[in-house]
Order: C-alpha cells, then structure tokens, then sequence
C-alpha cells in the first residue's frame, strides 16, 4: 500500500505560480469544529505545536449576546452560520444515469462554516450508538442470515467496537456537560432512562432538562402502549457546570433560540464553550481563519504541507509532521480527492474507497400534532435538544423476522424553540396563503406539537461522492459530486415507521395529525433541515474495505488521519456528534500515546 | 435557581475565556437609529402596485386583524432585494445551466431581484392578455385566482420568460418572512404577525414557565425597542416581559379553523436543524 493516486485534472498550469512556503510546524489541522479542536486541545497540551486552518471567519462567544443572537431572518433563514454557496458548494443528482446541478441554495441539509463549524450551530443531541450500530452487518446475518442485507447494500461493521469507545464517549460528554439520563449502568438497567442503550460507565454529568407539556403528552401516551421514553441527551447545561477542563457553563434559561446560532448565557456547549478555550490557553495553538486549504502536498507515502489561500489572497504553504483532516464530511473526502491521495470509489466495478459509503441522516416519520382548546405548547420556549425520545423501534430493539428491512428509528417529541418565522403549522387541508391559512396559523401555531424521528439509513453502492466533471468552486477546484438517493431498505422501513408513528399519534388524541413518511426520492430542493453527512473516508479493518483505520489513520499517507462522520460506515439512528466526539478523542489517544511514540501505520495493512 | 449564585459561576466563566462582553445589563446601543424612513430601492411605481396588491391577498387584512400590507411586507421584500438575498450573494450562481430533474432544487440563473423582475413583468401582462388589466387593478377574486394559476393549485398560467410557480413560491415565501421577521427589517410593523399568532419576539428567561400547559399572554418585544433601551431587562439583559394590554383571546380565533374546500397538497416543512 501507500500508493499516492494522481489525477489528470490536477496537472499544473503551464506557468506554475510559486506557493510562499511557510515555517515547519509539529501539526496542521484543517477545519477547527469538534473534531479539530479537540485534536487541539490533546495534542497542543503535549507541548507540540499546532496551527488550525480554517477556511471561514472566526466566531468568538461574544458574537452572541443579547439581544442581535435573538434574529430569526439572520440566523435560521438567511442561515448567517452556514456555508456561502458562492464560494462552493455541491452538486447534486439521484442516479448516476443524470447530469448533476449544484446545489444553488442551501436545501434539505445545510452545512456550517467558521470556527466551531457545525459543533456551533447545531441543537446538541448528543448520542451514542448502541453495540448493535457498530456490528450491523454481522449481527443481522447472525440473527437473520444473509437474505436481510440487502443486494447493493454495502454496509459493514466498524472496526470499533462500542466497549472500546465508551471511555471516549464518556470523556466527550463530561468535557461538554451532557444533561440525561442513564439507561444502562454498568449492564443495570436504569428506571427513566433508554433500556436499549450500551452499558455506560457512570450517570450523565447533569440531570436531565425540564420536560415540556407536549413531551409529557408523548411520554404518556408511549407509556400507555408499553414503550420506553426517556430525555433526550442534550448539550444544554440543565444546571451550571464545570468541566474537567475548568471551563464553566450557564443553565439554559429555555429562551428558544438555540440552533443555528450561538447561546449568550453559555448553556449550549460548543467548541467556544468548551474545548477551544482550553486549546488556545495552552499558548501552543494558534487559529488562522479565512485560511482554505486547497491541497494537502504528498511525496511517496507521506503527507509533507498543506496550500491554503488566506485571508489577504496569498497561496501558502504550510509544511508540517502530521496533518489532521477534521472538517465536515464533504470537506474531508473532496480534500482527499482534489490532493490525490486514496482511490477514488467508482460504483461501476465497485472498486476504490474514497467517496464510498454516503448516506444521510433523514427525518422519519414526521408528525404534526394540532390540538384544541385546554391545550397550549408555547413552542417559542424550548431548548435546541428538548425532546422526549422512544427507543423501542431503533436499530435491532424490535424483531424484524417478514418486516423486509433492518434497522428503525429513534422518535422524539420535540421543544427546540420554534419561532413564527420556521414554524407555520397548519392541519393538512388548509391552504398555504389568504384569510383560511391564516386563520389555522394564528389557531394552530400555539396548539401543535411535533414528532420527528431519525432513521437508521444503510450505505448503498450507488450512494457516493466523487469530483464532478462541470463545475468549480471560487479556487479552481472541481465540486464534489453527491450521488444519491433512498434504498429500497429506507422505503420499506418507511411503510413500518408511518405505522407505529400513526399509533402514537392516535395515542396523544390531538384533534387532527398526519404522518408523513419518505417521499419517492430524496430532493434537493427540498426544506426540512438534518444536516448530518456521513461517509467518503470510511473507517475498516483493510486498505481493501476503508480508507482509514480504526484509529482514523489514513492507510496510504500514515501521517494524515481524517477524523469526523466522514469515517462512519453506514449512519445509524443516532445524532452523529457524540460518536465523532467520541472519535476524536479515541484518535487522539492514540495518536499521543503509539503514533507519536512510534510514527508510522498503527494497523498493519 | 439562586441567581446570585448563578451570576457568580458566570462570572467566572467569563474570566476564564477573557471574552469581556458576555453579559450586559443594560443591552442599549450608543446612538438612537431614530424613525425610519421608508422608501422603495428596488420596485418601480408599476411593480410596487403589483407587490402590495398581491401581498393583500397572500397574507389580507380581515376579521383577525391587518394582514401583510398594513405590516409593511412589501417594503421588506424591497429591502430584501435591494441587498443581499436579491443579488443572490450566498447562492452559488455559476454556470453551466441545463436540463434538471424536478429533485435538483433551483436551477435558474437568475438572482431572485431578476426573477421578481421578470415575474412581475410576465404576469402583468398575462393579466393585460387575458383580463384587459394589470394585476393590481384586478378585483381580488381574480388576483386570487391568477395567483392560484401561478402556484399551480387551479388553472395553470405559463408565464413568458419565468416558470409561475417558482416565483410565485418566492414571493409567498417572502411574505410570510416578511410578515414574521423582526421589525428592524422593515415588515411585521408594530409586530403584527407576532401578536397574530401570539409569539413574544425576544425572549425573557422561561426557565419557570417550560412544561406549563398555559398561555403567555405578553406583548411582543422587538430588537430595536431594547436597542434603545425602551423594553424593561433583568440584570442579564433577558427582557421581562409585559402582560399584553389586550388579551389574546379577542384577536385570536378561538373556534378552531373549519375544513378547507381545497387543499395545497404540500408537505409541511418541520421546524427543526438537529
């Protein structure tokens, strides 16, 4: 192995413009959200030293304070936090029969830019998987035989197992605060908590957040039909805290704005909270921001500096001993593909890694619920991760022997804060404009509540990402092509989830509902917003099935490690943030402890 | 909680993260922006006569209250155009352009200024074409239906130069932004969309109301009014809301809506980004 992949397309110019060569620093990182800061954190601790390329604008806690945080056009519409498509963006088709177009405007899955990336902006739901999430594959043909997966189905089990994370879970939970409610200590099966959930070391560092009255309506009606609810795991501080870190957070005062935007008491744990201040107050890591990275520079098997263009419009380059891909998953598998390094996924002969394994966290079911008179929800109060959840039908909880597919969904009422702006709930049938549209507005808008669920979406041959051949961004680079589309394991368990979802429903006894399930393909166009990317990087057990090892090493470059939901096999029901927490400190564990202390593959290839 | 204590630990964080503005009391500005003056940037005399008849219709005035011309939506949608949104500056706009599929989103290559432009052109002279007027001196039936016609919900109006649909969407989109945006961008005057429906604009601190099954009643606060100091905050800047001077109950509905005769047939769109 080691080979380093070229492509025609990234031949120089005839008249090469020199790149200004930087000083030699310990390690580069590029992207500073979650995964990057907490690799900054670690490693800057160490006495190494560190330099983040970030390719938007800083962010500082002092941005969001009172009242300008308070702006639903800026934040949740004009989507302020979010990437600036005029710079780049994807492009987009369903099949690799169709042309793509790019995604002109942000659509069903917006993404961040900036420090903190979408560890800033994002609701805090803050899970982990389950043991069954990292063994799918092998746990579904021992119960099930090899039948269940389906044909073009390429899922796989993860190198990791959850014993060997749970120590990093708990470390990326404890570092943020986490408000819950254990399910499973120690194999004990906790009262209050998810029963399905992987045994956990201790209780969550804080109690639960305060329950709001549409989630005691769901809590109640689940409870009536056998199910299991449970507080949803939220990086709302439900009480003040201080980290191991020493770093301190504010109780949330449930103001309801909470996602897309920043919190001005500090109760929403996010990097500027939590780790970036405790990195930057080593005096060992320095954030140079507006720095995109363009390239990361190989010779043989080893990654040598990464390009960027900064802020003043200067081409630098950065040499460095170990450099960390830890930005989002589009980033991190287009930096991979336009720097050449890893074999390209090609669907055709399903050879290659890079780009493979794409899949996309969706909502289903999702259910309006409108209710009348004696019934008022307040749905401006809430907090980004407020929700009551059932576990009952995720992953393997239920037996799937003639239901057709794997897999399920955990469902959650939620009170995220929901301003008038984003939420119009009218009961199906109403018009969407004139006297009648609002009319039901002004009624419903105070009595509805909402269910979501999130499903657990299988990794499929023809879902991936490449370089698409038409269009560039704003430094010459080809966009990353996104092929996609629902599998025909997603629209069976579609039909299953609508069920059990019009059985809760009918359980809250609104006076209307609906419940809507997968559409007949995904749409781009579309404006509900889950912005959860998975793939591209994937982590496995060879060279052959991965492009990163359990540690997030790189197989080809041993001197890069691509750390972040790039690196999931397949996305289960859960959030993906608490398992690329999770990730990023299992990753910097061994990187101080066996890949400093030995540089070189941490698995054999 | 004990407040005290509360401040105390965040002061401490404060001092932690050297960030010094954190929390101000008093959340005023230094200088007062005084009374805005209205004017149109971007609409022609012609096009402002189409915008504030056709968001007449979209959002009216009725039984409930005004409704998005009395709340100034088609100067928002002007200041919207006149900017950023208008000129697409955070879209990606470059070519090539082609054939799509309906699952690619927008694929025009005009900036939303253009297709207002274009839209409202096309459809003034549908309206010359098939009714012998603009839209606006249509009576508000037909408005409604030409507008029906565009959506694509009764009758199907091909514009020249722009598909109906797509700016219809815009401008229906954008009018309930602008009937629900804070005031400080120039719609949703005296907070008209938020008493509607009953949302307080800036929050207060709702720790001890969450989990209630009751109504909060309050009037509606806005950027500017604690920008200037006008609106009563606690020691964390939180604004402390008032009891509304006039009870929601006799400008809210309070029978539920009755059926529709028809229906939009679109999915709702969920209010949430986890």
């Amino acid at each position: 192995m080691g080979k380093v992949f070229s492509l025609n397309i990234h031949e120089l110019p005839e008249e090469k413009i020199m790149a200004t060569t930087l000083k030699p620093v310990d390690v580069v990182i590029i992207g500073v959200g979650w995964a990057g800061s907490i690799l900054a954190k670690e490693l800057a601790q160490t006495g190494l030293k560190v330099v983040g390329l970030e390719r938007g604008g800083n962010r500082r806690q002092e941005d969001f304070t009172l009242p300008g945080i308070h702006d639903q056009l800026k934040y949740d519409r004009r989507l302020e936090l979010f990437e600036n498509l005029s710079r780049t963006t994807l492009t987009f088709r369903n099949t690799t029969r169709e042309v793509a177009r790019p995604m002109r405007r942000h659509g069903p899955f917006p993404w961040g830019e900036g420090v903190g990336g979408a560890g800033l902006h994002w609701a805090g739901w803050t899970w982990r998987m389950t043991p069954w999430d990292f063994q799918i594959k092998s746990q579904t043909i021992a119960r099930y035989g090899e039948k269940m997966i389906p044909e073009d189905s390429t899922i796989q089990d993860w190198p990791i197992t959850y014993d060997e994370l749970e120590p990093y879970y708990d470390k990326f939970e404890y570092t943020l605060g986490i408000s819950g409610k254990a399910g499973n200590l120690k194999g004990e099966i906790q009262p209050g908590g998810n029963p399905f959930e992987g045994p956990r070391a201790r209780e969550y560092p804080n109690p639960p957040l305060k329950r709001s009255y549409g989630e005691t309506l769901f809590a109640n009606a689940a409870r009536e039909l056998g199910y299991h609810p449970f507080p949803m795991p939220a990086a709302q501080m439900s009480q003040p805290y201080k980290n191991p870190d020493g770093v301190t957070l504010g109780a949330c005062v449930y103001c309801g704005y909470c996602m897309n935007t920043g919190c001005e008491v500090m109760a929403k744990a996010v990097p500027q909270t939590t780790t970036l201040p405790v990195a930057l107050k080593t005096g060992n890591f320095e954030i140079r921001t507006h720095a995109a990275v363009t390239r990361i520079n190989t010779s043989g098997n080893r990654a040598i500096s990464v390009t960027y263009i900064d802020g003043q419009g200067r081409e630098l380059e950065q040499p460095a001993d170990l450099i960390l891909l830890t930005a989002f998953t589009w980033s991190n598998t287009h930096l991979l593909l336009v720097s050449g390094i890893g074999k390209p996924y090609n669907p055709a002969t399903g050879t290659g890694v890079v780009g493979k394994n794409y899949s996309w966290h969706n909502a289903l079911p999702y259910i309006p619920l409108y209710y009348d008179e004696g019934h008022i929800f307040n749905p401006f109060m809430g907090a980004g991760a407020l929700g009551t959840v059932i576990a009952d039908f995720q992953g393997d909880n239920f037996d799937h022997t003639g239901l057709g597919f794997i897999g399920g969904n955990i469902l959650a009422a939620i009170a995220m804060g929901h301003g008038p702006l984003t939420f119009q709930p009218t009961p199906p049938g109403t018009p969407s404009w004139g006297s009648e549209w609002k009319k039901a507005l002004a009624y419903y808008y105070t009595r509805t509540v909402q269910i979501i669920g999130l499903h657990d979406h299988l990794s499929y041959r023809g879902n991936y990402m490449d370089l698409d051949p038409n269009y560039r961004d704003i430094y010459g680079n080809p966009l990353l092509r996104l092929t996609y589309d629902y599998g025909p394991n997603e629209r069976r368990m579609s039909e299953y989830l609508v069920s059990v979802g019009d059985k809760i429903a009918k359980a809250m006894k609104p006076s209307k509902y609906a419940v809507y399930g997968l559409d007949a393909h995904f749409n781009a166009g579309a404006g509900y917003g889950i912005i959860h990317q998975v793939g591209g990087a994937i982590t496995g057990t060879t060279p052959a099935n991965s492009v990163v090892n359990k540690y997030l090493q790189s197989w080809d470059v041993p001197n890069l490690f691509v750390i972040g939901a790039s690196s999931f096999p397949q996305i289960s029901s859960f959030n993906p943030t608490g398992t690329v927490g999770a990730l990023a400190y299992f990753a910097a564990d061994a990187i101080k402890n066996k890949y400093l202390k030995n540089p070189g593959p941490l698995v054999p290839s | 909680m004990d407040r005290r204590k509360f401040l105390t630990i965040l002061g401490s964080t404060v001092a932690a993260l050297s960030s010094a503005h954190l929390f101000s009391a008093t959340p005023s500005y230094g200088r007062k922006l005084g009374t805005l003056k209205k004017a149109y940037t971007f609409f022609t005399q012609a096009e402002s006569e189409f915008i504030e008849a056709a968001v007449a219709r979209l959002i009216p005035a009725d039984e409930l209250g005004p409704g998005a011309l009395e709340a100034d939506v088609p100067y928002f949608i002007d200041q919207q155009l006149s900017g950023e949104y208008g000129a697409g500056a955070r879209f990606y706009n470059q070519g090539p352009f082609g054939a799509t599929t309906p699952y690619q989103g927008y694929q025009l290559a005009l900036t939303p200024r253009q297709l207002y432009r274009a839209g409202i052109a096309a459809t003034d002279q549908y309206c010359e074409e098939t009714y012998g007027k603009r839209f606006a001196q249509l009576d508000p039936a037909k408005q409604d239906e030409v507008l029906k016609g565009l959506q694509g919900i009764a009758g199907d109006i091909n514009l020249k130069d722009v598909p109906g649909a797509t700016f219809f969407n815009h401008l229906l989109s954008d009018t309930k932004d602008g009937f629900f945006s804070d005031p400080a961008y120039g719609g949703n005057k005296d907070m008209i969309g938020w008493k509607l429906v009953g949302f307080p604009g800036v929050p207060a601190m709702y720790m001890g109301l969450i989990g209630r099954n009751e109504p909060y009643h309050v009037e509606p606060v806005d950027l500017r009014s604690l920008q200037e100091a006008k609106a009563p905050v606690d020691e964390h800047g939180h604004v402390i809301h008032r009891r509304a001077a006039i009870p929601r109950q006799t400008t809210a509905p309070t029978s539920r809506p009755t059926d529709s005769s028809y229906s939009d047939d679109s999915r709702p769109e969920p209010s949430f980004a986890v």
